[in-house]
């Protein structure tokens, strides 16, 4: 029981990381219909990120405290924005309005670059960093386990959590989400109402980037090391999330990301490590055969 | 209802060409960004200098803390060090403004786009038809040509693979419109299929290959059967999970895979039971036609191999197109409730092309694993999955041709530049991201009818579906 | 009175909480053209994706009296009622745009055609039966191109041809299938009024080899003048069934469809784009 609850604990706190990156997918995927793959690499990115301004303020001699970590993950959000919003730039507005396979298959190309540029210019040895979130809470001591909470799973779900809260309210509540939501609705007339469509598509690509890069401060306070690869593993789930809660649904990427993260963690828990993966990629063949709109998706009705 | 209306009831959403904003033809692009499209009027040189300057400095705000500040272990191998690589920074900067602006300058005092005419597409047309002899001649003649070298060989073989899988991938992505991300899946099957009953059982290349391909097909069919009715991205996804699972299985099970070790001492094919042992020998290649014992008649033979099980790919193919079961595939990349209206059993005839997809998949595959004489789950990687289906895409969905040009240069293309290393991998898939751009319908993009009353008159890409 | 192609029995319909379809019943004689109208939202294309299997009805059944005898439509999968012997156009035509017109036709006899090649095996070796069977689908596809005045575009690109040759291709297709039951959606929306003269007469040409047919249409014109049943549905309901006079005189098809009573053929509210 305390095992369990504390497997509960862990798999919310890893869900709460693939539900940021997920919500990246869904809203690329709800307002231009194209899955990026480059997205799981642009968290990678900003992962990278996060650790190079860590370095640099350990370097400067400041002791790591909440105020750096808002600074690093204020960088971090700032530069993996710039990242979201060029790669948008140079390799899917040009594709816009073009055949469906092309924007794929750009994606696809811009993550091997990202990979790769990341693997030259920063090397391709794991990078670690040491702890910085240190700390437990104890919850409750029973039958010799003890179910704890690391300061670090309580920062990564209230940073989550207040960041997730700001960017609904962005979607809810400004000209801007009402403007995102109408591209999402149908492009060629919000564009004829006079909405700027290109640019909201940039900032949606801005905004996803700039949550990605929130999960990839918070996965590498939380794991400690790094390396150009962890982009592609994590975007998958990550869009299994997006799927699992019905894409292009907000709360759905987060509860499928929570979904996910748990199923992964109590896998591993109490079935087998080395296939943890298989579970994760199995809930999404089964999602999609027997419930292809996911939890919260709309329903697609095909019109004759 | 009518929300989902905009999205789904319109046939061929990506098939057709959006004039949302007048541009009429995305082929034409050539990598400008819609807005400076002509017929915008043509920004003046102060224009397109504080452009580059614009993109600059995005490029400074990209590349200080990647490039400028290069992490690394510590000499003692504790925390991080930072060293500083200003001079770097500097040079992508600049090269990034004289490229911005270049690019500008040449949208700005380039000839104005000629319309594609009927002419111009007679002459590739006719371009078409003396290329492909010619690199079938090329390919046949290669290992007689004086001057190719061992490499050279080796190489040719490795872009017969990869010819062979993009044909085949072509029949599931470019003919029946279902976009497989996880290929490679059959790939393995067919390799491990011929690596494990060669050497459980001692069986020979030429008994497995058959076998391989028929196991690869059964898992085509496995797989696809539930997954057949999700259409385009759905089905995308889907297909990558299924390799990945495939792949995350042939790493685990170690007992019957050998798990990441692979597996190794896979037999090499005999000549009609002529082994090509490096010494000769009785009963050897060599021996028999009397010939000085080289290890080049192996390398000479697997290329004949694989050229071989290439031109069946191709040879089916295109018998098939010409078929009503072809015909059927590209109607249901076409329009799928318009198959079923017909009559056309729409499961069915995607299984068909799942099926003979991983078919070849597997062949390839097999042939894979009795050249390298080892296998591990390395070779089967989600990237692998994603290079073939850029050939297919790159080299036109559907153009046999096409996509052999695709596979020569980016297969080719990846091996010339050997010597860049880590690098190289950033050139290809930059290279997929440009000519993406560049031709968002592929190199060879126009297709071919499949029956004619009177002369055949190739259609134009922008009417031809993608499939959902 | 000749026997029904086609009985329709207490149709019913349900998506959700909705009944779009409430039990209708009606019957398609041999022979006849059969029409189906009412205003916006009443239901008639449910009824056609009903009988072509496009959805499954909730409850009621559909009856056909084909090839092989009475059949159960409403118990067969969608592709099979095709090889049943109904035939269907789109109300959006759906063609295979990238696919040439004859192309278009020769997928449209694929089955008999793929039976001829032991599934694909003799095809690919070039049977001479396989060879002998695409001879005479070309053939029936050349009848119907020359019956749609299209057969100088045989070659062309289906996408690249006008909208009304588009209608008449999807037509011609459709009845590559050898239907002995033919359903239009809205054969005659967007066409000018020459084309919708040039269609009536085709319709007519169709029913006149033998082929009945079922058709929904809002030009009014079209329907009084060549059916010779109309069938009046109005939020789901069948409301009036008999012949272009009767339904004409009918009072609550005249008050379904303008309010009132209105003594003009044609509606006066735009009835284009039903959903």
């Amino acid at each position: 029981m305390a095992y369990a609850l504390q497997q509960l604990i862990n798999g919310v706190a890893l869900g709460m990381i693939y539900g940021l990156i997920a919500v990246g997918y869904t809203m690329v995927y709800g307002i231009i219909g194209m899955i990026n793959f480059a997205h799981g690499d642009i968290f990678m990115v900003g992962a990278f990120i996060s650790l190079i301004s860590f370095v640099l303020i350990a370097a400067g001699g400041w002791t790591a405290g909440p105020g750096a970590i808002l600074l690093v993950l204020l960088v971090s959000m700032a530069v993996t924005a710039l990242y979201g919003w060029s790669v948008e730039r140079v390799a899917y507005r040009p594709l816009r309005g073009s055949f469906r396979l092309a924007p794929l298959i750009s994606a696809i190309g811009m993550s091997i670059v990202l990979q790769n540029y990341v693997q030259v210019a920063q090397g391709a040895r794991v990078k670690p960093i040491e702890a910085i979130v240190t700390g437990n809470l104890e919850l409750w001591h029973g039958n010799g386990f003890a179910v704890s909470v690391s300061s670090m799973q309580a920062l990564i779900v209230v940073v989550t959590l207040g960041v997730l809260a700001v960017f609904t309210w962005l979607v809810t509540r400004t000209p801007l989400g009402r403007a995102m939501r109408a591209c999402e609705q149908d492009r060629k007339m919000a564009g004829l109402l006079g909405i700027d469509t290109d640019r909201t598509i940039s900032i949606t690509f801005v905004i996803g980037a700039a949550l990605a890069s929130v999960a990839g401060t918070m996965y590498l306070l939380r794991y400690g090391v790094i390396d150009f690869y962890i982009g592609f593993l994590a975007g998958v789930k990550a869009f299994t999330a997006a799927v699992l809660g019905g894409i292009g649904s907000l709360p759905g990427a987060v509860l499928g990301g929570l979904l996910i993260g748990l199923i992964e963690t109590f896998w591993s828990a109490y079935f087998s490590v080395q296939y943890k993966d298989v579970a994760t990629f199995a809930i999404l063949v089964i999602t999609l055969i027997f419930m292809p709109t996911g939890l919260l998706g709309r329903a697609e009705v095909e019109k004759v | 209802m009518s929300g989902a209306n905009s999205s789904l009831g319109v046939p061929h959403e990506g098939g057709v060409p959006h004039n949302d904003d007048g541009v009429p033809d995305p082929g034409e692009l050539s990598g400008i960004p819609r807005s400076s499209a002509p017929p915008a009027p043509r920004p003046p040189m102060a224009h397109s200098l504080r452009d580059a300057g614009m993109a600059a400095l995005v490029a400074l705000g990209l590349f200080v803390p990647l490039v400028g500040l290069r992490t690394d272990v510590g000499p003692g191998g504790g925390g991080l060090i930072i060293r500083t690589r200003w001079a770097d920074v500097a040079i992508l900067v600049g090269l990034v403004f004289a490229g911005r602006l270049l690019l500008n300058l040449w949208t700005t005092f380039r000839p104005a786009p000629k319309p594609r005419t009927a002419q111009r597409s007679a002459m590739i047309a006719r371009v078409g038809t003396w290329v492909a002899p010619v690199l079938l001649a090329y390919a046949v003649l290669l290992p007689m040509l004086p001057g190719t070298t061992r490499y050279g060989l080796d190489l040719g073989i490795l872009v017969l693979t990869y010819v062979m899988l993009g044909w085949g991938l072509n029949i599931v992505v470019g003919l029946a419109g279902l976009l497989d991300l996880g290929y490679v899946a059959f790939y393995a099957v067919g390799a491990y299929s011929y690596a494990l009953l060669s050497t459980t059982f001692g069986l020979s290349f030429w008994v497995c290959l058959p076998l391989a391909g028929l196991l690869a097909a059964f898992w085509g069919v496995l797989l696809g059967f539930p997954v057949l009715r999700l259409r385009g991205d759905y089905l995308a996804i889907v297909t990558l999970a299924f390799g990945e699972i495939i792949r995350v299985v042939l790493l685990n099970w170690v007992s019957l895979t050998g798990g990441p070790n692979g597996i190794s001492g896979i037999p090499r094919p005999s000549f009609f039971g002529l082994s090509f042992s490096a010494g000769g020998g009785p009963g050897s290649f060599s021996d028999f036609f009397g010939l000085e014992p080289s290890p080049t008649h192996r390398v000479v033979f697997l290329y004949y191999v694989i050229l071989a099980l290439a031109l069946l790919t191709n040879w089916v193919t295109i018998r098939l197109r010409r078929q009503p079961l072809g015909r059927a595939w590209e109607a249901l990349r076409e329009d799928e409730i318009a198959c079923r209206a017909l009559g056309i059993n729409v499961t069915n005839t995607k299984l068909t092309a799942f099926a003979i997809g991983a078919m070849f998949g597997g062949f390839a595959g097999a042939f894979f694993a009795t050249r390298q004489a080892f296998i591990s789950p390395e070779s089967f990687t989600f990237i692998e999955s994603a290079i073939i289906l850029a050939i297919v895409v790159l080299g036109g969905l559907g153009s046999q041709l096409g996509v052999a040009i695709a596979a020569l240069v980016m297969i080719g293309g990846f091996e010339a530049f050997r010597d860049l290393e880590e690098w190289r991998m950033l050139v290809f898939g930059g290279a997929m991201v440009v000519i993406m751009v560049w031709r968002p319908r592929g190199l060879v993009s126009s297709r071919t009818p499949s029956v004619s009353l009177g002369k055949r008159r190739a259609i134009a890409a922008e009417l031809v579906g993608q499939g959902r | 009175m000749s026997a029904p192609v086609l009985q329709v029995r207490e149709l019913v319909m349900r998506f959700g909480g909705l009944t779009a379809v409430n039990q209708v019943s009606f019957n398609a004689r041999a022979g006849d053209i059969t029409a189906v109208i009412g205003p916006n939202g009443a239901g008639k294309t449910t009824v056609f994706n009903l009988i072509t299997g496009f959805y499954r009805p909730s409850a009621g059944e559909i009856l056909l009296h084909g090839r092989s005898g009475e059949r159960a439509l409403h118990r067969t999968p969608g592709h099979r009622i095709a090889q049943e012997g109904v035939a269907r156009t789109f109300q959006n035509i759906r063609l295979f745009p990238g696919m040439t017109v004859l192309e278009n036709l020769l997928v449209a006899q694929h089955n008999r055609l793929q039976a001829s090649t032991f599934f694909g095996i003799g095809a690919a070796l070039g049977l001479g039966r396989y060879r002998a069977a695409e001879r005479a689908a070309v053939d029936l596809a050349k009848h119907w191109l020359e019956a749609t005045r299209l057969l100088d575009r045989a070659d062309d690109a289906a996408g690249s041809l006008p909208y009304g040759a588009q209608r008449r291709l999807e037509i011609a297709r459709a009845m590559c299938t050898e239907p002995v039951l033919l359903c239009l959606d809205e054969p005659a929306a967007g066409l000018n009024p020459r084309e919708s003269e040039e269609l009536s007469e085709l319709i007519r040409l169709i029913r006149a080899s033998g082929c009945s047919i079922l058709l929904i249409e809002h030009d009014m014109g079209v329907v009084m003048k060549i059916s010779d049943r109309v069938v009046v549905l109005d939020h789901g309901k069948k409301i009036a069934d008999g012949t272009p006079a009767e339904v004409r005189a009918d009072e609550t098809v005249i008050a379904a469809y303008l309010g009132e009573g209105d003594e003009d053929d044609t509606p006066a509210v735009p009835l284009e784009g039903a959903a």
